[in-house]
């Protein structure tokens, strides 16, 4: 009988590796899969690559990740600290220490879409013309200047949901769902970590996400923020 | 020197020209401010990126739920007729020209209507661009609420900018705290301006040429 319910937090993150691409959801503290990320950032894994909206939810839950300089990576729209003073990932940054790859949101968005739709890349008239398209190629469709995005893929996926049913279908709540779907479809290993689990198949029309994009469910607190 | 207008004012001035059944998006400060100014009986669809389409008021401090936040990352509440989508769809959303309107903050507007207001190279600080790139090509308009000098007195409204620009060429009006200035085919066009200023004073004020319309109209708001 399928049941992607995982016993332990540790499990839920079993086989995540060093120098893995890992793609964490979340905006404004909706999705943010709260109990996963405090996982990561228990465990030693390191060199990580890792694709999130906004970076200092990761600082948030995981400050021992930059602390102990176990990210090599980050691909974001928001990669600035809230605070005047640089933070711990700004300064690693500066000293070149950090490689930044900054998208803009619907950009981002996009290329992780790719990523699990079998699309290697797109063009997009989105950052054209602008400090963000140097590097990309550039061509004209209908009179309009487009760069070349990349698609992005994962190894593992974090994302939060309101309730799951044993096949890994999921429901949403408010904002929750932002880059959760997406960054699911991206990945090899789709971890979802979840307020409530339905003993019964959750009614098929009422789905938000296919239960086919999700690996693990892990039965996370009522309150994951 | 005449009185500029407050923050208030300037998001309220920008709300009067939402009309009703338009999807508009609101940026981050003075643009969403102006959610809350929009004339009585219009319905109003207010889209926030993050994957609202019909966000509503910001909720009151017991009707807060952690699982329902706007772009701005501010709790709100749902407008009748709500949807809640995903970020890919909503950025399809964007992108592929469902959106009537968007109000943007900015540091800089130059002539052509280019746009910079996501970088303003502070030192030892990252970028954070989020989704005003996206915004600014697929928006139908893109309206600017700015201040019209910095805080500094430098002008906003420029020959060129000179910050990292958002987006070539996508600017159709500005709100300033001294005016509302249309972007034309051959530069900024003057509509409205504070009662008691002259052409030259406003024209000092900025670095750009300024041209004024031949109905040009004084920028009244009510005190707020």
């Amino acid at each position: 009988m399928i049941d992607k319910r995982v016993s332990s937090v540790d499990e839920a993150i079993h086989g995540l590796f060093d120098g893995a691409t890992l793609m964490v959801s979340g905006f404004g503290g909706a999705g943010v899969p709260v109990e996963l990320i405090k996982a990561l950032d228990r465990s030693k894994i390191t060199d990580l690559n890792i694709v999130i909206n906004a970076v200092r939810f990761l600082e948030m839950h995981a400050p021992g990740l930059f602390q102990d300089h176990r990210v090599k990576s980050l691909v974001c729209s928001a990669f600035r600290g809230r605070d005047r003073d640089p933070s711990h990932y700004e300064r690693q940054w500066q000293a070149g220490e950090l490689a930044i790859d900054l998208s803009p949101q619907g950009s981002f968005s996009e290329r992780i879409r790719a990523g699990g739709a079998g699309i290697p890349a797109f063009f997009t008239p989105t950052a054209a013309g602008t400090q963000l398209a140097e590097g990309k190629e550039v061509r004209e469709f209908n009179g309009r200047q487009c760069i070349l995005e990349t698609a992005i893929k994962g190894d593992f996926a974090f994302l939060r949901a309101a309730e799951a049913d044993r096949f890994g279908n999921l429901r949403f709540r408010g904002t929750q769902s932002n880059f959760g779907p997406i960054m699911a479809m991206a990945s090899k290993v789709a971890v979802v970590e979840v307020a409530s689990f339905s003993d019964k198949p959750l009614e098929a029309d009422q789905i938000h996400l296919s239960g086919v994009f999700i690996d693990r469910i892990l039965v996370a607190s009522e309150t994951g923020v | 020197m005449v009185k500029p207008l407050s923050r208030n004012q300037m998001a309220w001035r920008a709300a009067q020209d939402l009309e009703e059944g338009m999807v508009v998006n609101l940026g981050m400060g003075m643009p969403v401010l102006a959610a809350s100014y929009a004339p009585e009986g219009r319905e109003i669809i207010f889209q926030s990126e993050n994957g609202i389409v019909g966000a509503g008021p910001e909720a009151n401090e017991d009707e807060r739920d952690p699982d329902l936040v706007d772009a701005s990352s501010r709790f709100v509440t749902l407008a009748a007729g709500a949807s809640l989508i995903e970020s890919a769809a909503s950025f399809a959303m964007i992108r592929g020209g469902h959106i009537d309107v968007t109000m943007l903050g900015g540091f800089e507007v130059a002539s052509n209507g280019d746009l910079a207001n996501w970088d303003m190279q502070v030192p030892n600080k990252g970028q954070l661009v989020g989704g005003a790139m996206d915004l600014a090509v697929g928006a139908g308009e893109v309206r600017v609420i700015m201040q019209h000098q910095t805080k500094d007195g430098s002008p906003r409204l420029l020959n060129v900018c000179r910050l990292p620009l958002t987006a070539p060429a996508c600017v159709t009006r500005i709100y300033t705290d001294l005016a509302v200035v249309d972007v034309k085919e051959n530069g900024f066009l003057v509509q409205e301006m504070l009662h008691g200023m002259t052409e030259e004073e406003l024209q000092a004020r900025s670095e750009a040429s300024l041209s004024f319309s031949a109905n040009l109209k004084p920028l009244a708001t009510p005190d707020i």
